[in-house]
């Protein structure tokens, strides 16, 4: 296994835009409005930056494509600025080559932005799309929530769960994140709702009612990173630092192949396997102090505190269930309201995880502060459970 | 002497309760209230003439048959999705034939399926006659209730096989019942009474005379009359004027499916195969600017279909909601919603150079490994063994397979909603991610047995083009089949 990126760099600064329907905001606002949060932040100057990565998923109805967009909405002086794509893990890939490229000693001090302006289309849900030439021809006209919703179907059938426990389970993931969400005042969705209005909301895609899907929305965020070194002679004290990055992307296995049961996913176990090992951390579940997980949808949450090692294979619904994921509860998880409330602006989400969990450890989220966080994790998914790319990161204090 | 070696049918799964349609319509059109008794055959929104001749097809040449002693195909529609773009080429790729087979497309009236059975017969070698009808028919017309939709084919050979060739009959005049332009319309019928007493009853019989002449046999022989008209009697009225006996006229099955068109004189024959006994006669005819009369012995060989007309009638469900049958047909003008504005054009080049995989059904077996996949890669997807350039051709399309995992989609844009679609794992390995068609909200779960069926995958309107692709349809003859997982 290689050295890894354990302590290598620090966060600089960070920043968020508030997300939500952003009627007001064109995706050049948004990323102005998380950089500058991001400089002040950082306290560092434009042309103390070296280098950017610039994360934007759907390019037609959004900033378009490469890297000018942003070098063009920031004015930053003509540096190098590479636009990166990975489908919801986008913001994630942003932040990775930020990290690596100050790991590398090819930059001192990098920037990450992401964003997604998708409320330009004239309907609610994520736009819908034609991925190449073929597989408009055999592949289903689905949604992300049909998608995800098969999660729902494999779990029952491999674990024996009802789809009345399962369906209770999954509410109790909403409840929780809009309990969260509702003290958030940058999230998109800020009411909190009870289990029987999750239980009762609309069907989007079976087993997923309205209130199993996150929120679609407008947003952008930033990090600035450098070495440890650069943040203390810049005055940082109380360091954030990357103490994992992994990726872990479908080769075909699941979607083609008769070995995976659709219950879970993959590719987020081998990437949670990698940064536990680069993290240093071998008892996640008392280990890991908080977590921001890609919860698109409800199930796909409930199937990755498994998938995360910190629920017991087929054991997760009981943990939702006992409240072992609310704010109160062992790993609270999504306690800026996730996905499902904060919001999800697709290239921008990684960078908003790892921003709760940045204000987490510096002891500055406000009414959401938990007690003490360590180590906050993060994991950013991309595509769909048959076919996708995965991505966890942990961040944490100084010497932890 | 040439004959039937095998035969099979389809009639779509729905059937469209008459009375659901003069009800309706009892406000503009009560006179056809008399009408609305008994079903009609009803096509998903996904079936189309030659979706449904591709079901017929493979009822005819069962599961394990390799296809390659076909030579000859044939399908036969007035109703075909293309008019310059050969439909046989889509059945023959849809069906895995041989590439050096001859194919033709035979239309232009309603008799065509008979015609093009004919033909094969009379052509010699072993062919495939396939027949589709899915006609359209305004609201609150006659047709609309006496048409239905459905589909027969046959594997024809120069042994006698089920059902020897005794003899054909044509006749060809320019006798216009009815008639459909170029412009993608709906028929314009001639008066009733003039195509009965000017048409039918004098031009089909000359064809049947002229059948029986080179067959050798009289009209009394003949055990089973197959003769489909939507006029009340004129089958008896025909067999009456030639000398058939009358109870050896067939139901025409308008009470159970309707008029299929041209495939319902071939229905009416594949459906008196089923019933006939060996040394038993069968005189088919159809009528169309003239008629077409084939005879033929039964010869209680041959390979029996696995659904036939009989199974196709019995595995029916009712449908009772008029508006969706107008839906299906293109015959309302209903809010698909902006994710309907999705451009569905097709990558031609992208269609020729998956041909087997989309069409066919077409994946890969790896040579080393025995590893079964879809899509067919150069390099295997099996873990841990990454074999390049091992994959043989395998077909899915026969496979038994079952439901993994699914949703029921109500976001995303369907003609039926909500979609279904999920992962489906075959018999003998492989899988794949796929619509799944024929179903209501409960009825799939983790472990449905599902079959493979050939439908449309999307219509591009803005340029007619029509593509196709597999779906999985409930097998419901099967039970549960424990399902393939890890």
């Amino acid at each position: 296994m290689p050295q890894g990126i354990r302590d290598k760099v620090a966060i600089l600064g960070m920043g968020c835009s508030k997300f939500g329907e952003r009627w007001d905001a064109g995706p050049d606002d948004l990323m102005v409005e998380a950089y500058l949060e991001a400089m002040q932040d950082a306290g560092v100057e434009p042309t103390q930056l070296d280098a950017a990565w610039f994360s934007t998923h759907i390019d037609e109805i959004g900033s378009g494509k490469g890297g000018t967009p942003l070098s063009i909405a920031l004015r930053l002086p003509n540096i190098a600025v590479t636009r990166v794509e990975n489908f919801c893990a986008s913001g994630s890939e942003a932040f990775r080559g930020a990290v690596y490229a100050v790991a590398a000693g090819a930059a001192d001090i990098a920037l990450a932005v992401g964003v997604e302006k998708l409320k330009d289309t004239g309907y609610g849900g994520l736009p819908v799309a034609n991925p190449g030439t073929l597989n408009p021809q055999v592949m289903p006209n689905g949604s992300a929530p049909g998608n995800f919703a098969q999660l729902a179907s494999a779990y029952r059938a491999k674990h024996g769960v009802s789809k009345d426990d399962l369906k209770r389970a999954i509410a109790h993931v909403s409840v929780k994140s809009h309990a969260n969400g509702a003290k958030n005042p940058k999230a998109h969705l800020r009411k909190p709702i009870t289990t029987e209005q999750a239980l009762n909301a609309p069907m989007i895609a079976e087993p997923l009612g309205l209130f199993d899907c996150c929120g679609v929305s407008d947003g952008a965020a930033a990090a600035i990173v450098t070495t440890p070194e650069i943040a203390r002679a810049l005055g940082k004290k109380n360091l954030t630092m990357v103490k994992a990055l992994q990726l872990s992307v479908s080769n075909g296995y699941e979607s083609q192949y008769n070995g995976w049961d659709g219950s879970h996913f993959h590719t987020a176990r081998i990437a949670a396997g990698k940064a536990y090992r680069e993290a240093g951390v071998e008892r996640p579940r008392e280990q890991i102090s908080m977590m921001e997980v890609h919860d698109c949808f409800s199930i796909t949450e409930l199937v990755t505190m498994e998938d995360l090692f910190i629920s017991p294979e087929g054991q997760g619904w009981r943990d939702v269930l006992d409240g072992f994921y609310d704010a109160d509860g062992g790993v609270p998880c999504q306690i800026d309201g996730g996905l499902k409330c904060f919001g999800h602006p697709i290239g921008a989400s990684g960078l908003r995880m790892l921003y709760e969990m940045y204000l987490q450890l510096q002891g500055r989220a406000g009414e959401r502060q938990l007690a003490n966080p360590v180590l906050g994790m993060t994991h950013n998914l991309g595509g769909a459970p048959a076919s996708n790319v995965c991505s966890v990161a942990i961040i944490g204090q100084e010497g932890a | 002497m040439a004959g039937i070696a095998a035969w099979g049918a389809y009639a779509p799964r729905l059937r469209l309760s008459r009375k659901a349609v003069t009800d309706a319509n009892a406000w503009v059109a009560p006179n056809l209230k008399a009408k609305g008794k008994g079903e009609r055959s009803m096509a998903n929104w996904d079936e189309d003439a030659l979706t449904m001749a591709v079901e017929a097809a493979r009822d005819a040449l069962g599961p394990d048959d390799d296809r390659s002693h076909i030579a000859a195909l044939y399908f036969a529609s007035t109703t075909a999705p293309f008019a310059d773009r050969l439909n046989a080429g889509i059945v023959a790729g849809a069906l895995i034939l041989e590439k050096a087979i001859a194919a033709s497309d035979v239309t232009g009236s309603q008799r065509c399926g008979l015609t093009a059975l004919g033909q094969a017969l009379a052509a010699g070698g072993t062919s495939l006659v396939v027949v589709g009808e899915h006609r359209k028919a305004r609201a609150a017309s006659t047709q609309e209730l006496d048409f239905g939709d459905g589909a027969a084919a046959f594997v024809v050979s120069d042994d006698p096989g089920a059902a020897e060739l005794l003899g054909r009959g044509s006749v060809t005049a320019d006798f216009v019942d009815h008639f459909r332009g170029d412009d993608g319309g709906f028929d314009y019928y001639w008066e009733e009474r003039w195509i009965r007493d000017e048409g039918v009853v004098k031009l089909v019989p000359q064809a049947i005379r002229n059948a029986l002449e080179v067959a050798g046999l009289s009209a009394a022989d003949i055990d089973y009359f197959c003769f489909p008209s939507t006029f009340s009697g004129m089958a008896a009225t025909v067999a009456r004027a030639v000398g058939i006996r009358p109870e050896a006229v067939r139901d025409n099955l308008a009470a159970v499916m309707g008029e299929a068109g041209c495939a319902h004189g071939p229905i009416m024959l594949a459906h008196a195969l089923e019933d006939a006994k060996a040394g038993e006669l069968i005189l088919a005819a159809q009528f169309g600017q003239g008629a077409e009369a084939l005879v033929f012995r039964a010869t209680g060989a041959g390979q029996r279909p696995a659904r036939g007309v009989t199974g196709s009638l019995a595995a029916r469900e009712e449908e009772a909601n008029y508006l969706k049958f107008l839906t299906f047909n293109g015959l309302i003008e209903w809010d698909k919603g902006m994710r309907a504005e999705k451009d569905n054009k097709t990558a031609l080049t992208t269609l020729y150079r998956n041909e087997d995989m989309i069409l066919g059904l077409v994946g890969g077996r790896c040579r080393e490994t025995g590893v079964v996949q879809f899509p067919r890669t150069r390099i295997s997807v099996a873990p841990n063994n990454p074999a390049v350039d091992t994959q043989e051709p395998y077909r899915f399309a026969e496979r038994r397979a079952s439901i993994l995992s699914y949703s029921a989609d109500y976001l995303t844009f369907s003609m039926a909603p909500p979609n279904h679609y999920g992962m489906v794992v075959f018999e003998g390995g492989g899988r794949i991610m796929m619509d799944i068609t024929d179903v209501a909200p409960g009825d799939v779960e983790t472990g449905l047995p599902v079959r493979m069926v050939f439908r449309i995958k999307e219509v591009d309107e803005k340029r007619g083009f029509v593509r196709y692709f597999w779906k999985a349809a409930p097998d419901r003859a099967v039970g549960q089949i424990a399902q393939a997982a890890e």
